[in-house]
């Protein structure tokens, strides 16, 4: 362990790499950290997070048992990718900062670190279009601020350490409730070592008109980014969050280990936007669950682009009679990445219903895997689900796999299922180059085509977004 | 003067020969109709000249305003102002019809140049106007789910709006009936006042009713057997393939 006062340094500026690599986050800038739980885990990497947060007795006990959890589960390899036996969890830096209080201006941010967030367009698209912004930098928040119309009317958007020490009486109730510590072996090594996220209670009849947006950023080498966020819509409100991932390229992997929980109470709506492009040195594995209460909606959006390998399967347990839940994904593999995602639905309740589309897209070496779990019991009436897994192969090296398990009991509930494979043929790409499009625009513009429906639910700047990270990908993908 | 040269051109698929030694000059404003019986390399020629990977020229040359294409990337065929109208266009799911030629003229514009976006569409509509084409077409995807009819209007529309110089028409009559078949020609006929030349494919006389040629050419075993104007498609039609082939097989003789 290193003593609070040695500096650590980020490496020098990644030099710009050719081809698939090439995307707008692969820079990283030298940063001092002030505070650095050093290289490995163990219970000491635990007391020295939760010593320099300050945090209340309880939640050292709350991730020192977790850390036992994590110890104690096995890597889930028995159904998932032995890809995950190549983390060294010994060789991994836990906690890297500056600081544990955000700053509340752009200006007080310092320059090295502010200069990553304007180059990603941060500040840019908070005037433009957010109600409020938590831009996280390795282990915590360096810029977290709210709307002054947004804050008066109540709503609470912390990070997860000032959630926990200054709102005990609203999150400590929730936290850990929809993703329990064992749920699995990642959520337990998150429950240890949690640091930042996004805290947000929105009050009853509250409707926040603008998104709130958190966006995590991995700086460091050999760094692990283990953000959680907790979001309690109290009864009728609704909120819009998005989330933006980014890291530079690294020759060593980095771990993203999130855990991300959602309440929607009695007549609530969550929407839960991810656009993610991680550099393809990240293992990405992230719990992402929410709880859907009487007449209450939670819709996760959720776009994987870039990372070694993702796992990540969304899920909505619908609580309350007709409680509502979506997953709409879409997720690309290129060259050297996995994607495995998909979604969970469990019905709880009576008239509950749940839709789920996903669409994958893999390139080149690249693979995709939907892994879907709709689960209605017997003894429900009334319950409905719509399943659709839709996967585009671009060349014959491409791999997608389809595991849906679906579990319907009883006669009085209906649930369909369709799943589709296509590929983007040569015929289909030589019709479009003898109109003049290059290779590369006419796979981009057949990747936008097969998402198309899909990314026309997304909000209009996500949308654009997304294009451009295809447009980039597939740019790399061509020789 | 734009010129399309096409000089004893070879063509083979994997190792067979298809096209043995086809030469044929097309000069703006020209329509020239090539006729004969399946198999003998019509269609080949026409994605050949356009550049479709399966397959390989072996010989001879094909030159547009002076400059060799063999070498170019289909789509800088394209952008050079080669036309290919499918025999089978590919449907390009979600993709709509004013977003991909919205992406195509994009294509054709210098590096940084951004489309005018009401100029594209006033172009658009004025082509389709030209056309008779209704303007909800375009808002549907490409090819996706669409007739006969309807994907043989879609090339049309896209020739109308990319202005090549020379398109290759490959078995446009192919899956129509008689009235999708009035509506594409009096299409063709529209662009054909132009300087705009055709080289038109087709295995029956009856599309050649409705798109008069300046010339008419019978291909067979891979090339040119004879050539002649309008009357040629006529004789054909009454005395049908046979008749070329025995020449053909006499003249071999």
């Amino acid at each position: 362990m290193k003593p609070l006062t040695e500096i650590d340094g980020a490496p020098a500026p990644a030099s710009p790499v050719v081809g698939i690599d090439q995307t707008a986050g692969n820079f990283s800038y030298k940063v001092d950290y002030a505070f650095d739980a050093g290289t490995g885990l163990s219970e000491d990497t635990i007391r020295y997070i939760s010593s320099v947060k300050k945090e209340a007795p309880w939640i050292l006990e709350f991730r020192l048992k977790a850390l036992k959890t994590f110890w104690d589960k096995p890597m889930p390899t028995h159904w998932a990718t032995k890809d995950l036996e190549n983390i060294d969890f010994q060789k991994i830096r836990y906690y890297l900062s500056q600081g544990q209080k955000p700053k509340r201006t752009w200006d007080e941010v310092p320059d090295d670190i502010k200069k990553t967030f304007e180059r990603l367009g941060i500040p840019e698209q908070e005037r433009k279009f957010l109600a409020g912004v938590e831009a996280q930098f390795d282990s915590e928040a360096a810029y977290s601020n709210i709307k002054d119309i947004v804050a008066k009317q109540g709503v609470i958007f912390v990070n997860s350490t000032e959630g926990l020490r200054e709102h005990p009486e609203i999150f400590k109730k929730f936290f850990g409730k929809v993703i329990p510590t064992g749920d699995n072996k990642f959520s337990a090594l998150n429950s240890a070592v949690f640091s930042g996220g996004s805290f947000i209670y929105v009050p009853p009849g509250v409707k926040v008109a603008q998104p709130l947006q958190a966006y995590f950023r991995i700086n460091a080498e050999n760094f692990g980014q283990f953000e959680r966020t907790l979001i309690i819509a109290d009864e009728g409100s609704e909120v819009v969050y998005m989330e933006g991932c980014t890291a530079p390229k690294f020759s060593t992997s980095t771990l993203h280990s999130a855990v991300v929980e959602l309440v929607a109470l009695k007549g609530a709506k969550i929407q839960y936007i991810t656009v993610q492009n991680w550099a393809n040195n990240v293992f990405n594995l992230v719990t992402k669950r929410g709880v859907a209460h009487e007449d209450a909606e939670i819709k996760w959006i959720d776009c994987n682009i870039g990372s070694r390998l993702t796992m990540k399967y969304p899920g909505v347990v619908l609580k309350g009679e007709r409680a509502r839940g979506e997953v709409l994904s879409i997720a690309l593999a290129n060259d050297g990445q996995h994607q495995d995602t998909g979604a969970k639905m469990v019905h709880a309740a009576n008239n509950t219903t749940s839709n789920i589309i996903a669409k994958s897209i893999s390139v080149g070496q690249g693979r995709s895997t939907y892994r879907g779990v709709v689960h209605i019991p017997k003894h429900l009436k009334g319950c409905k689900n719509n399943t659709e897994c839709d996967a585009l192969l671009i060349n014959t090296n491409s791999r997608t796999d389809t595991y849906p398990a679906i579990s319907v009991r009883g006669d009085r509930n209906a649930t369909q299922h369709e799943a589709s494979v296509s590929k983007v043929s040569e015929d289909m790409i030589f019709y479009m180059q003898s109109r003049g499009l290059t290779e590369a625009q006419a796979m981009s513009l057949a990747v936008n085509g097969f998402i198309n429906d899909l990314a026309r639910q997304f909000p209009m700047e996500y949308s654009v977004e997304l294009k451009r990270l295809i447009d980039l990908e597939m740019e790399g993908s061509v020789g | 003067m734009s010129l399309l040269e096409i000089k004893n051109l070879h063509i083979s698929i994997g190792d067979k020969a298809i096209v043995k030694g086809f030469n044929l000059t097309i000069k703006p404003g020209e329509v020239h109709a090539i006729m004969g019986p399946n198999g003998t390399g019509k269609s080949t020629l026409a994605k050949a000249i356009a550049g479709h990977p399966s397959y390989t020229i072996t010989g001879g040359d094909v030159i547009l305003d002076g400059k060799s294409i063999l070498a170019m990337q289909p789509d800088e065929r394209a952008r050079s102002g080669l036309f290919l109208a499918f025999q089978y266009p590919s449907e390009i799911p979600g993709v709509s019809i004013a977003n991909f030629l919205r992406a195509a003229v994009q294509a054709r514009m210098a590096e940084g140049e951004e489309l005018d976006a009401s100029g594209y569409y006033k172009k658009l509509y004025s082509k389709m106007d030209l056309l008779k084409i209704d303007r909800k077409f375009t808002s549907r995807a490409v090819n996706d789910g669409f007739s006969g009819g309807e994907k043989k209007r879609c090339e049309i529309l896209q020739m109308a709006m990319l202005e090549p110089h020379f398109a290759l028409m490959d078995e446009t009559d192919s899956g129509l009936d008689i009235d999708a078949l009035r509506i594409v020609a009096d299409g063709v006929n529209t662009l054909r006042s132009g300087p705009l030349g055709i080289l038109l494919i087709t295995h029956y006389q009856r599309l050649l009713d409705y798109i008069v040629p300046d010339f008419v050419h019978v291909m067979y075993d891979g090339r040119i057997v004879k050539s002649g104007n309008k009357s040629l498609a006529l004789e054909l039609e009454a005395k049908g393939y046979d008749w070329v082939k025995q020449e053909f097989a006499a003249a071999n003789a």
